[in-house]
């Protein structure tokens, strides 16, 4: 599904990415972990197309097309969903309204009709139960005024609606209590599907005892330092960076 | 500046779709303006003698004023004496008896601008009566409405029709002295639209008004004048637009709104005038005084409006709230972009016992447009338990425009409560990468999130106005994202 070869990326003339190589299949999910600052969300913000980055070497094949010759909104369209780390509020514009403007778009560009607003609430109902989620929260202006927690629920909310084929979880765990991150581990684990593949950016592993990951691999300073199975989560739990930082340097 | 940066500024390129000429035998006055000018306007029109009177002592006043500089708009002085007029569409005979007789090019171009006259196609529910350059050349309807009792009809028909009632409203809410575009409205105006709902009556459905400026080098200066007798109730719908030139055209009008006890009236206006090129070059001269004066106890005034067109917006739809317990309320919101300049908000001007008033403004500036909002809230010592709320709230697309904010407050009455909200805020990169990441393009999603922070101001707006308004935003938006 995804073949990442060879990237680098700067910002403001600065390398953050040094070379990154990633293969994900479809039905996998890989969980990347990494000390802070490794460049684990700029990875995801070129996945998704985010301006202001530079590649300066390497490739992206998503599907068999060049990723990084696609606008954001296509990519999306494409099937390439990113829940961001730090998800924007914005106001006037209600949940319900975004998502429906955002699964039509989704739909034209694939030649389907708009859905119908009765077919529409169906979706909707279902997919908030599945994050459980009040109905009450549809809406409310997108993530205003949202604790941390209901905005990380929100994205997978939009994921669930949106049924991505990539998903890029950026710690989606990140700040949620134990039945929050409970919920958000069941709303994944009931997409995961033989078509539809992960790849989850978290500090964690608590995340991994719920949603059990086929990769594990390790960014350090821009690089890939480590793969391995779920283990390896395990083994670094224990152990911390330092001593593949250390490798890595050696 | 960042990829995101440029999107914005592209996005914001504007497309105006009502932008076409028509070719009409007109009929036109060579430019200059003095009381020759004034008293052959007055006898092609036949008007009654008070009339003539009033023009003339407008235009002796006018004369003796100079052009306010007070607001927040720069343009060059503006030549009276290069301005005609008064240019009408070379009528047939006598002018259109029916419909069957309006010149069929002035039917088409009602058409495209999506306002059907064709009595087979009209607006459901909606009575409209157009006016082309100067003159009204249609109204539908008129039958339905006669028989409601509502009077619904151009300007100089009412002269010849109900010359009372002009002569007693008349300038009786905007004064000829008031201000220097009024004053020049008062010696030229040339039509417009005159209503009158007699007491008790609920109008049957919306009034409309489609303004239309076509020719070239011509002001136009409508007037406009509503009285909504007691217990009445009225809705009216105003639209404008005109065809691209590289000129700067004025637009001077009045309107005034006469509620008495127990009367409501509610106002909205979408104005999509020409607002010249991305460059600044052309587009209207919107300046216009419009007032309502809540004569009664427990009347109410309600304005709206979406104000996208226009080099220049310079108004302030005002309420008088002079019976006790009257209501005024505004709501509005001013897009601008490229080098389009508004200058707009409005006056409530608390006087009876118990007066209410809302004010809810959204501002939206993109390009290199500047928007400012200027209102002024006035509490006499007779309003006691006067209220106001008001919330001022300013978007920025971009960031080479600009918003500002005038809110003045003259409190005399201690018993009132009065509160002031403002915010201003950015479309920021972050929120449309997010929606572009949601699988929305830059367009929609600038359009989204402006008919979003709209909201409050559209669900104002009758139906068949909101959606209008919506696609206007949208449009306005619109770009070459390539
Ligand atoms: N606009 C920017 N200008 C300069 N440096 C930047 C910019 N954006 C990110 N960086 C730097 O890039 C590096 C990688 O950042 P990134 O956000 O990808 O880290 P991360 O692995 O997601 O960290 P965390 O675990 O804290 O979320 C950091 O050193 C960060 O400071
Ligand atoms: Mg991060």
């Amino acid at each position: 599904m995804l073949t990442i070869e060879n990237l680098h990326v700067s910002i403001d003339d600065k390398l953050i990415l040094k070379g990154i190589d990633l293969e994900v299949k479809s039905g996998e999910v890989h969980a990347i972990m990494g000390p802070n600052g490794s460049g684990k969300s700029t990875l995801s913000h070129i996945l998704a197309g985010k301006p202001g980055y530079t590649v300066t070497q390497g490739s992206i094949t998503y599907l068999g097309k060049d990723l990084l010759d696609m606008e954001p909104e296509i990519r999306a369209r494409e099937g390439v969903f990113l829940a961001f780390q730090y998800p924007v509020e914005i106001p006037g514009v209600s949940n319900i309204y975004l998502l429906k403007a955002a699964l039509n778009a989704i739909r034209k560009y694939h030649g389907l009709d708009e859905v119908d607003a009765m077919d529409f609430l169906k979706i909707i109902k279902q997919k908030t139960a599945l994050v459980e989620m009040d109905q009450e929260f549809l809406y409310r202006s997108v993530n205003q005024g949202f604790s941390g927690g209901e905005k990380k629920r929100n994205e997978i909310l939009q994921m669930a609606v949106l049924e991505p084929k990539l998903c890029i979880l950026d710690e989606t765990d990140s700040g949620l209590d134990i039945d929050a991150l409970k919920v958000v581990a069941n709303g994944v684990n009931s997409l995961r599907s033989a078509e539809r593949s992960f790849i989850m950016i978290t500090h964690y592993q608590r995340l991994l005892d719920y949603i059990k990951p086929d990769y594990v691999h390790v960014l350090a300073d821009g690089k890939i330092v480590k793969s391995g199975g779920s283990e390896l989560a395990l083994e670094l739990e224990k152990k911390g960076y330092s001593w593949l930082e250390e490798q890595a340097a050696a | 500046m960042s990829t995101s940066a440029q999107q914005i500024e592209n996005l914001i390129g504007k497309n105006y779709k009502q932008g076409f000429v028509t070719d009409l035998e007109t009929e036109s006055f060579a430019p200059g303006l003095d009381e020759v000018v004034v008293r052959k306007l007055s006898a092609i029109k036949k008007e009654p003698a008070f009339m003539l009177e009033y023009r003339l002592k407008a235009l002796r006043h006018w004369m003796t004023m100079k052009t306010p500089e007070w607001a927040f708009v720069k343009f060059k002085p503006i030549d009276y004496q290069a301005i005609s007029y008064y240019s009408a569409p070379k009528k047939k005979e006598d002018g259109p008896k029916s419909l069957d007789e309006v010149d069929p090019e002035l039917l088409d171009t009602y058409k495209k601008l999506g306002i059907p006259l064709d009595e087979q196609e009209r607006l459901a529910g909606v009575a409209v009566d157009a006016v082309f350059d100067s003159v009204s050349v249609a109204t539908t309807f008129k039958g339905k409405l006669k028989e409601a009792g509502v009077i619904f009809c151009p300007m100089s028909e009412a002269l010849q029709e109900y010359p009372e009632l002009v002569e007693q409203y008349l300038g009786s809410v905007v004064p000829h002295t008031d201000n220097f575009f009024a004053a020049l409205n008062a010696a030229v105006f040339s039509d417009g639209s005159f209503v009158y709902i007699p007491e008790g009556v609920r109008c049957p459905m919306e009034l409309s008004t489609y303004f239309r400026i076509n020719a070239a080098n011509t002001g136009q200066f409508e007037r406009t004048l509503i009285i909504a007798d007691e217990g009445s109730h009225v809705s009216y719908l105003e639209g404008c637009t005109a065809p691209m030139r590289d000129e700067n055209q004025l637009h001077a009008a009045v309107v005034e709104l006469i509620a008495l006890e127990n009367a409501e009236i509610k106002y909205s206006t979408v104005q999509n005038w020409y607002p010249g090129d991305k460059t600044g070059k052309g587009g209207i001269y919107n300046f216009v005084t419009k007032r309502a004066d809540c004569r009664g106890d427990n009347s109410k005034v309600s304005w709206t409006q979406v104000e996208t067109g226009s080099a220049i917006t310079w108004k302030y739809p005002s309420c008088i709230l002079r019976g006790n317990n009257s209501i005024g309320e505004f709501y509005s919101v001013a897009l601008t972009n490229n080098y389009q300049q508004a200058d707009t908000g409005t006056k409530m001007i608390h006087i009876g016992e118990n007066t209410s008033s809302t004010i809810i403004s959204k501002g939206i500036s993109a390009g290199k447009a500047q928007n400012t909002y200027r209102g002024l809230v006035k509490v006499l010592k007779s309003a006691k338990n006067a209220r106001n709320y008001t919330q001022c709230d300013s978007l920025l697309v971009g960031d080479r425009c600009g918003a500002h904010t005038f809110p003045y407050i003259e409190i005399k009455q201690p018993s009132a409560q009065v509160e002031h909200e403002a915010t201003t805020s950015k479309i920021s990169e972050d929120q449309l990468f997010f929606c572009q990441q949601r699988g929305l393009s830059p367009e929609d999603a600038v359009s989204m999130i402006v008919n979003g922070f709209c909201k409050e101001v559209f669900k104002e707006l009758p139906m068949e106005f909101a959606v209008e308004a919506q696609a206007l935003l949208g449009i306005s938006l619109e770009g070459s994202v390539g």
